[in-house]
Order: C-alpha cells, then structure tokens, then sequence
C-alpha cells in the first residue's frame, strides 16, 4: 500500500526535476539565512547558482555533526525563533548535543512522511499502533505518534520503559503494530515468555524497528517469536527523525529514501568522493523542503549503499540498504547515540579523575549493556582508602552518565596497570555485540 | 604516636593479593597485620608492614594504586571489655571510627587495635589522657 501515491511513484525524471527545483531553492535559502553555510559556500568557492544540475551538488562542502555542535544551540536554524514549533535534541554533555528545530509545515511533513512509513508498513486508520519509541527530546516517539495520527491509527503512546506493563497493554489492548528498536522487541518477548504469555497470539501483526543497527538474523528472530512481519525504518534527528527512508511490506529489502524530501548521496569516507549506486559507502543527506534546520551535504557517517533498482511495491524512490557500520566511533546502545568522547568529557568532569578508561559494550539477553571501566588515579586514592569514596565516585560517574547521555552504564574501578596503555591510534572501546 | 599503613586498591580477580604478597616475599617485607575491606568489584587491602618506605618503593615499581595512610594503634589487655573500653572513651568524645581491624601481640597478652580516624591528632589526645596506651609506629613495624 502507498500512502501519497503520486509522490512515491513519480516517474524518475519527474522525480528528478522536481529534486533540482527544490535543491536550488534551499541551497538559495540557507546561504542568504544562515551564517555559517554562506562562509562555508564562499570557503569553497561555490555559489547557489552553482546548482544546475542535480550533478553540481557534488562540488559543495560536506555538514558534519561537529559543525553542529559548534553552532549548539541554534546557530544553524534558518528561520527565526518565532517560526519554530518544536525542539529535538540529540543526548549529549553540554555543547555537544545536536539540536534541531521545527516549523508548523516541518511537522506537517514529517507527519506525513511518518504516515508513508505506517503505510508501507500495511498499517490503515484501523490499526492500533503500540509506540515504544522513546518521548522526548528524542525524536523517535513524538515522530512516530504524528505520523500515526496522521494516518488516523490509534496510537498508545506507551514510551520506553516499564516492560511488564507494556506486555500487559500489549495484552489488553491487543494493538496490531509496534514500533520500537528491535533489541526492545526481543526484549519484550523474552520477558512476556517468562511471564508465561503466549506472544505470537497476540494481535501484533507488523513491527516498525530501527534507530540501532540490526541484522537479518534478528529480523528472522523478531519475526519467529511475535509471530510478526518485522520491518526496518530508518532516521536520524539532524535529517528530520525516524522516516527518513523505509521498508514496505512488499520488497522487505531495503529501505525506500523519501527523496522528494531528501536528496541521498554515497560517498567514500576517506577521500570525500560521491560512489556510485551500488557502492558501499557513507550516507550523505540534503534536505531539500525543511525550513527551519535545512541541512546541505550532511554526513551520516552511517555506511550503507543505495539500490536503484525497481522495487516490487510500485515506488520509484530508491532503496538503501540497512545500515551497515559506522563511520565514525559513534555506539548505538539500546537506541542511544553515545560517542566515546561523550563518556571522557563525563570523567573528566568528576574531580580526581584522569582520561583512563575503557567502555565494552556487549549485548546480554537482548538488550545492550554498557560498561565502563575506569582507572583509580592517584588523587583519587590518595588519602581516601575507604569503600564508600570510591563506591560514591562510581556512583557519581553512572549518575553523570545517565544525565547528560540518557544511557545507563554500569562503572568498574580498576587498577591502573589493567587498561591497556595506547599508543598512537586510540582505540577505548570494545564492542562485543554480534548482532 | 601515628602509625603509617599501607592501603592498596585491588581489583576483584584471582591473582590479585597473591601477586602483592609475593612482590613484599621478594622485597623481604614482613606485613605485620593487615584487613581487606571488599566490594563485588574491588577491595582494598590495608598492611601495616616492618618498612613502609621499602614496601612503598616496590609497589610503585609494579604499578600499584595505593597509599599511605595514617592510622592509630592502640593497645589493650586481650580479655573481655578489652575492645569496649577503648569504643567507650571514642564514643564520649564524639570520635569517629571509619574503620577498624585487630590482632593479638604474639606474647598472648595484649591485643592491638589499629583505628582509622577522621581526626587522628584529637583521638590520640582523648585516648591518652583516658589513660589508654597509644603504640607509636617504631614500636608496631617492630612487634
């Protein structure tokens, strides 16, 4: 099923024109709205009537995250403050969060784009929708919840969190669609089963799963014990938040871009150069209809490749495939962006303590767990050889962690000699998932 | 009247105090008495040692986290109350203990009762002139 039928079939070079019409009008908007992309277009010797052909993108300069973050909070927004409905924002310690801002139609369109999602997914106004998705700051449960609405589903706005009463709503309520990230799924199955609840009878039929890398195998997973269809939504908040790109039921291989809104490049991450189709590489994004926060070129650093080839649902948007990697040091645990940098700037701002540290990230049962090990420094045990200082400081860096980051960790002290020492390529984290 | 002990922070595994037993064995230190406080993940062991500086000198060479640390000895008759009397001048006083560990002088007579204070200079005022016998640290590594 297609939600907004003439858009998501668009002939390609219709599709085409119209992405070419829109390009030259954003880049036009942000380098006479926004500071910092008339530096960078001038930096690079580029000017919007640069842009004749959808080509001509290639020789504009890249966004980064840490772009971003040097113009936190708002110094990207291209509309005034007045004009700005809503605020997201990605975790982060002060000064390096992500905060993106959204006008009336902004929402209009992402509500739309949610609801496109929903119907790719086999969802109509007579579905109940179980949204899991965190509320918040975080994008993922506010997106998913207009974009429902729009739709006219009923949506639980059930959050994250509290599991067993998740599973008795899941139960009582009996919606046919869930949304959250898939180690939650398999989470709420684990724990339904143990509370001796026969999960595929539910009446879930389909599953929207994403903001966290998952596998073909958990896919088979999710499906076998819900007894569900489980499809892969993908999304980030700089770019607008979850429905950035989705799976449709038909296919279930790949995710259709929803490109008369964004623009989807592959580049190599080293050199910068845009791949072909087809090509392993680094998503980059443009939005191409955002008012409030447009972003050009914008690096996902998330690897993944696009697929042009026709898709059996019908649409002409091309597909990119799940998510592969990341090119950057960025974990994703249990749906949380957390970068290694985040965790250092936490440490480094609790008195005593030095830049000793290792995270190992695993996944037991089915939720990802987060562990940080610190070294006692000198000054943190000089003087104060007592349990409960040190025990205050664990507790102290768990708390800052779950403050400014949104995650929980579990902290170890350890002794100085037991963190490997690096030299040259830093290297604090191991991951042991296998997803 | 202090005494210098030595409190190194070990983590949970096993190996752990064996290694530090056998570096002091090869420095030829003689612990005198120690305690280890402990949690799931680490512990801290407290020794009172015949030559802190040595002791001191061999642990920095493998890397320990520890540190010296100021504690008061005190002695007592080893009978009933022995302990007690002690706790009763602190708790009169407003002494604090932060944590406390024993052993017995190998003559029999007299235990020793090694005390972790806030504020070691008042408690060594209070228990001396309460009459309690205070063993400064020459005579402790020495025992």
């Amino acid at each position: 099923m297609i939600y907004n039928e003439e858009f998501e079939t668009l002939p390609r070079e219709v599709l085409e024109a119209l992405q070419l019409k829109r390009l030259k009008q954003v880049v036009q908007r942000v380098y006479h709205t926004v500071g910092f992309y008339r530096r960078a277009f001038d930096e690079a010797g580029v000017q919007p009537d640069d842009i004749k052909t959808l080509d001509d993108l290639k020789k504009f300069p890249f966004t980064t995250k840490q772009d971003l973050r040097d113009n936190y909070p708002f110094g990207l927004f291209a509309v005034p403050m007045s004009s700005i409905v809503r605020l997201h924002a990605s975790s982060g310690t002060t000064g390096r969060s992500t905060v993106v801002g959204y006008t009336k139609r902004d929402i209009d369109t992402w509500s739309e784009l949610m609801a496109r999602c929903f119907v790719a997914a086999g969802l109509t106004k007579n579905d109940m929708l179980h949204n899991a998705y965190g509320y918040g700051l975080f994008t993922g449960g506010l997106g998913a919840h207009y974009g429902a609405e729009r739709l006219g589903a009923s949506v639980i706005p059930i959050s994250g969190g509290n599991t067993k009463r998740q599973i008795m709503i899941l139960q009582d309520f009996g919606p046919t669609a869930i949304c959250c990230t898939p180690s939650y799924a398999l989470n709420l199955a684990e724990q339904g089963k143990e509370m001796g609840i026969d999960m595929k009878a539910l009446k879930l039929r389909v599953g929207i799963f994403g903001a966290e890398p998952w596998s073909e195998k958990m896919r088979t997973e999710i499906e076998n014990v819900l007894g569900i269809k489980a499809l892969n939504i993908y999304g980030l908040s700089e770019i607008m938040g979850p429905g950035v790109a989705m799976e449709c039921l038909e296919g279930r291989n790949g995710m259709h871009v929803f490109e008369d809104h964004f623009l989807v490049e592959t580049i190599d991450p080293t050199t910068g150069a845009v791949l072909p189709p087809g090509e392993e590489g680094e998503l980059v994004f443009t939005t191409i209809t955002k008012e409030a926060f447009p972003l050009v070129r914008f690096r996902t650093r998330d690897i993944s490749r696009l697929m042009t080839e026709p898709c059996r649902c019908g649409r002409t948007l091309y597909r990119m495939d799940r998510v592969m990697g990341r090119s950057d040091d960025m974990l994703i645990i249990r749906g949380v962006n957390v970068f290694p940098s985040q965790i250092e700037a936490v440490l480094m701002g609790i008195k005593g303590l030095e830049p000793h540290y290792q995270i190992i990230v695993d996944r037991i049962g089915n939720l990802d767990t987060l562990e940080v090990q610190v070294e006692v420094s000198e000054q943190l045990f000089e003087n104060a050889d007592e349990v409960k200082v040190l025990q205050n400081t664990e507790r102290r860096i768990v708390k800052d962690i779950k403050d400014y980051l949104g995650v929980s960790a579990k902290v170890k002290l350890v002794e100085p000699k037991s963190l490997q020492r690096f030299e040259g390529k830093v290297s604090r984290v191991q991951d042991r998932r296998h997803i | 009247m202090k005494v210098e002990q030595i409190s190194i922070f070990l983590e949970n595994k096993p190996g752990g105090l064996e290694e530090v037993t056998r570096i002091l064995k090869d420095a030829q230190i003689n612990i005198r008495t120690l305690s280890l406080a402990d949690t799931t993940d680490f512990g801290i062991l407290r020794l009172i040692v015949n030559n802190v500086d040595t002791a001191s000198r061999v642990l920095k060479e493998r890397g320990f986290r520890f540190s010296r640390t100021t504690v008061v000895a005190v002695e007592v008759p080893d009978r009933p109350g022995g302990l007690h009397s002690i706790l009763e001048v602190l708790s009169k006083n407003g002494i604090n203990v932060e944590y406390l560990y024993a052993f017995v002088e190998r003559s029999g007579e007299n235990a020793v009762i090694i005390f972790r204070f806030d504020t070691p200079d008042a408690a060594i005022d209070v228990l001396q002139k309460n009459g309690l016998t205070v063993l400064p640290g020459a005579k402790l590594y020495g025992l």
